[in-house]
């Protein structure tokens, strides 16, 4: 009958939206996470439902290891990995330019090769266009070529990302944002609800059927790491602009004070990410994406490091190793942000801005 | 596998499901060496309890997630009303009275309950819910017993259990498939289930109609253990015809289809056999108080089918349900795609239309919305099949369990023409006919499965010291 047919010929949405049926016959779930109360709004789910619930879903895995119908049961359910899928088809099909869908989300191999030309890029700038005078970082690079590099390559990605979700916005049917529906969202994003399981204290990601909090601590170290450092470069241009205060700042400078700590968990964050992603079933992800990811959070590490690193080398002559080094990271991780998983961070915001318009 | 023949175990746990979990951690607990013989392979461990999703439990005031009270009388009424006062009163208030305790203790070894239910049923005062349902519990239950040391051995097939003189001496076992091996123990605690998954044993019981019927829970509950006991002479309770049994989707799995192949549309529609004939009164009582009787009507419908026919007017007054429902624009349209005889279906809707009376329409209670002269009446939500498109589901009768079982007292000993046996205690779905003579209350069968199974792991972590001790002097 319709269940056990062919599976093969299924395209991803259809796949996801099969299993979807039969959690909502079921709901023995909708205490893990948001995905479950919000399968339950409904009777039958359009292309766009499907993209909504893919992007609300957290991997975290605890529906599979509770379902009674996984592998070997006719009904084959694996909903963390369908909706990997589906979210990871989302991501390619919303992201501008085209060209670039996939490429950085799969291949760890491009992402690299993506550092390496950051690296190449800032080693050549250091040398090309070598300021005649300047202090601190900007007796190897200027001011202004750091703000000719940075500003596009800032920009052009929000850009980039700002379209995606606009045809997110478009798919999932999203309605005018209220206030009240940002607050929520920010709120379940702040404390990674959806990471949280429930009652059950944590997600099921590395331990198989165990409850641990480990990854969620992880992932808040990464996501509030990453804020920081971006806050210390805000402040560091604030300071720079408004108060004509130019770097290098001392240790207990705004730009320092946010960015220290901020480096510290981006650091060890990303790299508790990796080890985690050792350990985690891979079947229960978009496994073709696996390498794509372990290299983002990597990358995301390597930045945060690197930025430690420099300073710790002020004042030395290993700045113009360093610098070049941090800032080609920095290069590398912006331009590929609308295709990595960096994404992510942006259509799961969207994703509980649209649930909290419907739950 | 040698260490499993070579030691003697203190406890020998006989299946791999709730009831069974809980006696080998009691028993560990109380520092026995406890070893579990699993049928199912891993990925299909736990029996029944994968599919269950409740816990009845009795409390005076608000208890975790319970709210209000449950107490002991209320409790127990429920009990006589489903089991027709079928039942052992004294063992029945022990599992209510115990019940209360072991809530705390279930959250202390790992189960997690949901919060609230925003789910179909108002069942937030007497039932709990587990958090991801009955297989998130026996995987709490099995990292349990795992940080306790329990040995936990999968696919090992009990085919006999060695009793002599009252007392049991080792098990024969069959481990994924091996030669029979001997393993050794002071003392065994059965909790091996139903033999609702031993369709030839269901058809002597019930007759060739049952090779019709669909298993909704784990194929691996054969009975093997529960016949070799009753062949050896030990005491039964309940009536070996006799099985709970529900009207699912005719297309569900012939096993281990659970909770999803439920279907709630009975009241709303015109239920028919395969002649195209009405048979009962499709608006007797609220679903799901009278959705366990439909197991029976069905069966007793030639080859053991019925269809339940809808039109869109009540397309989504029900939960959804696992497999799309037949649909067609036409009643003749409809009844050729499910096989059934266009032009009696028409006439069977035709009639019961013209019998439908004006009236109140109210899906979530009884509102005596009645047809009037046609045979038989339908008292409930009588409204006419008339707006296209129509739907069809089929309905197949779907064991849930068998009531045969193991006659036990309230220390959970098993006996044997009437005498106690030294060191044999049962749980579970094994024993639940001493309490559960017919009918079905939701999470019941937990209860009695937590209640019983503790008990059986306490009285058995006893019994292996006096054992042990009796064989030192």
């Amino acid at each position: 009958m319709p269940l056990d047919q062919a599976r093969t010929e299924l395209s991803t949405t259809e796949e996801a939206r099969r299993q979807i049926e039969i959690c909502n016959a079921c709901r023995y779930c909708e205490g893990y996470c948001s995905v479950f109360p919000a399968i339950t709004l409904q009777r039958s789910f359009s292309d766009g439902d499907i993209t909504q619930l893919a992007n609300l879903c957290h991997n975290c895995r605890g529906c599979y290891y509770a379902c009674q119908y996984t592998d070997p049961h006719e009904f084959q359910i694996n909903l963390p990995k369908a909706l990997a899928e589906a979210r990871t088809e989302s991501w390619e099909r919303f992201s501008w330019p085209g060209v670039f869908s996939g490429l950085f989300q799969k291949s760890g191999v491009a992402l690299a090769a993506a550092l390496i030309v950051g690296f190449a890029a800032l080693f050549w700038a250091g040398q090309a266009l070598r300021p005649e005078s300047g202090e601190g970082f900007y007796a190897f690079l200027s001011h202004s070529v750091m703000i000719g590099i940075f500003t596009p390559a800032f920009l052009l990605p929000l850009l980039a990302i700002a379209l995606g979700l606009r045809a997110y916005w478009r798919e999932v049917g999203g309605a005018p944002v209220r206030l009240a529906y940002l607050v929520r969202a920010f709120r379940e994003a702040a404390r990674l609800k959806d990471l949280s399981g429930g009652v059950a204290g944590g997600c099921n990601f590395e331990k198989e059927d165990r409850y641990t909090n480990v990854r969620r601590w992880h992932h808040q170290a990464v996501m509030y790491g990453f804020l920081l450092c971006f806050a210390s470069t805000g402040s560091a241009t604030i300071l720079h602009y408004v108060f004509d205060m130019p770097a290098p700042y001392g240790l207990f400078s705004l730009p320092k004070l946010l960015g220290i700590p901020g480096g510290v968990l981006l650091t060890l964050g990303g790299l508790g990410m990796a080890v985690l992603k050792t350990r985690g079933e891979k079947n229960l992800g978009a496994s073709a994406l696996w390498g794509g990811e372990m290299a983002f959070v990597l990358l995301l590490s390597f930045t945060g490091a690197s930025g430690l690193a420099l300073y710790a080398a002020t004042g030395t002559a290993l700045v113009g190793w360093v610098l070049p080094v941090h800032l080609g990271a920095v290069l590398a991780f912006f331009l590929t942000a609308p295709y990595t998983k960096m994404v992510h961070g942006f259509f799961r915001l969207a994703a509980l801005v649209r649930n909290a318009q419907q739950t | 596998m040698s260490a499993l023949t070579e030691t003697v175990w203190d406890v020998v746990v006989v299946g791999g499901g709730n009831a069974a979990l809980c006696a080998a951690i009691e028993a560990a607990e109380a520092g026995r060496r406890v070893i579990i013989l699993e049928g199912a392979p891993k990925t299909y461990r736990g029996g029944n309890s994968r599919h269950t999703r409740n816990f009845r439990c009795m409390h005076r005031g608000p208890l975790s997630v319970l709210t209000d009270s449950y107490e002991e009388d209320e409790y127990l009424d429920d009990l006589l009303r489903v089991t027709k006062g079928n039942t052992d009163e004294n063992l029945a208030r022990l599992a209510i009275r115990t019940s209360e305790q072991c809530l705390p203790w279930m959250e202390a070894h790992g189960v997690r309950f949901q919060p609230s239910l925003s789910g179909t049923l108002s069942l937030g005062r007497t039932n709990a819910f587990f958090l991801g349902g009955g297989k998130a519990l026996v995987n709490a239950y099995y990292n349990t017993a795992a940080d306790l040391g329990i040995e936990v051995v999968y696919e090992a097939q009990v085919a006999h259990v060695e009793i002599e003189d009252g007392r049991f001496n080792a098990v024969e076992v069959e481990i994924a498939g091996g030669a029979k091996q001997r393993i050794e123990g002071r003392t065994v605690v059965l909790a091996s289930g139903g033999f609702q998954g031993d369709i030839d044993w269901l058809a002597r019981a019930w007759g060739p109609a049952a090779r019709n019927f669909l298993i909704r829970g784990t194929p691996y509950n054969r009975g093997v253990v529960l016949k070799d006991m009753l062949d050896q002479g030990a005491d039964s309770v309940g009536d070996p015809t006799q099985c709970h049994a529900v009207a699912i989707d005719g297309r569900a799995p012939k096993f281990d289809g659970g909770i999803v192949t439920r279907l709630d549309c009975v009241p709303f529609s015109v239920v028919v056999n395969k002649n195209g004939e009405r048979f009962y009164d499709e608006g007797e009582d609220v679903w799901p108080k009278r959705y366990a009787i439909w197991g029976r009507l069905v069966a007793a419908q030639p080859d053991q089918v019925a269809y339940s026919i809808i039109d869109s007017k009540s397309a989504n007054l029900f939960m959804p349900s696992v497999f799309p429902a037949v649909e067609a624009d036409t009643l003749e349209g409809l009844a050729e795609k499910m096989g059934l005889p266009a032009e009696k279906l028409r006439q069977t809707v035709g009639a019961f239309n013209a019998a439908c009376r004006e009236g109140n329409f109210h899906p979530t209670e009884l509102d005596g919305l009645a047809t009037e002269g046609v045979e038989p009446q339908k008292t409930n939500w009588a409204r006419p099949i008339t707006d296209p498109p129509f739907y069809g589901y089929s309905l197949r009768p779907g064991v849930t369990f068998t009531y045969l079982g193991l006659k036990v007292d309230e220390t959970a000993r098993v006996t044997m023409d009437g005498r106690k046996l030294e060191n044999v205690w049962a749980a579970g779905e094994i024993m639940a006919g001493s309490i559960l003579g017919e009918g079905y209350l939701a999470g019941f069968g937990m209860t009695i499965g937590t209640v019983f199974g503790r008990i059986a792991g306490q009285q058995a972590a006893q019994g292996a010291v006096r054992g042990e001790n009796s064989h030192a002097a």
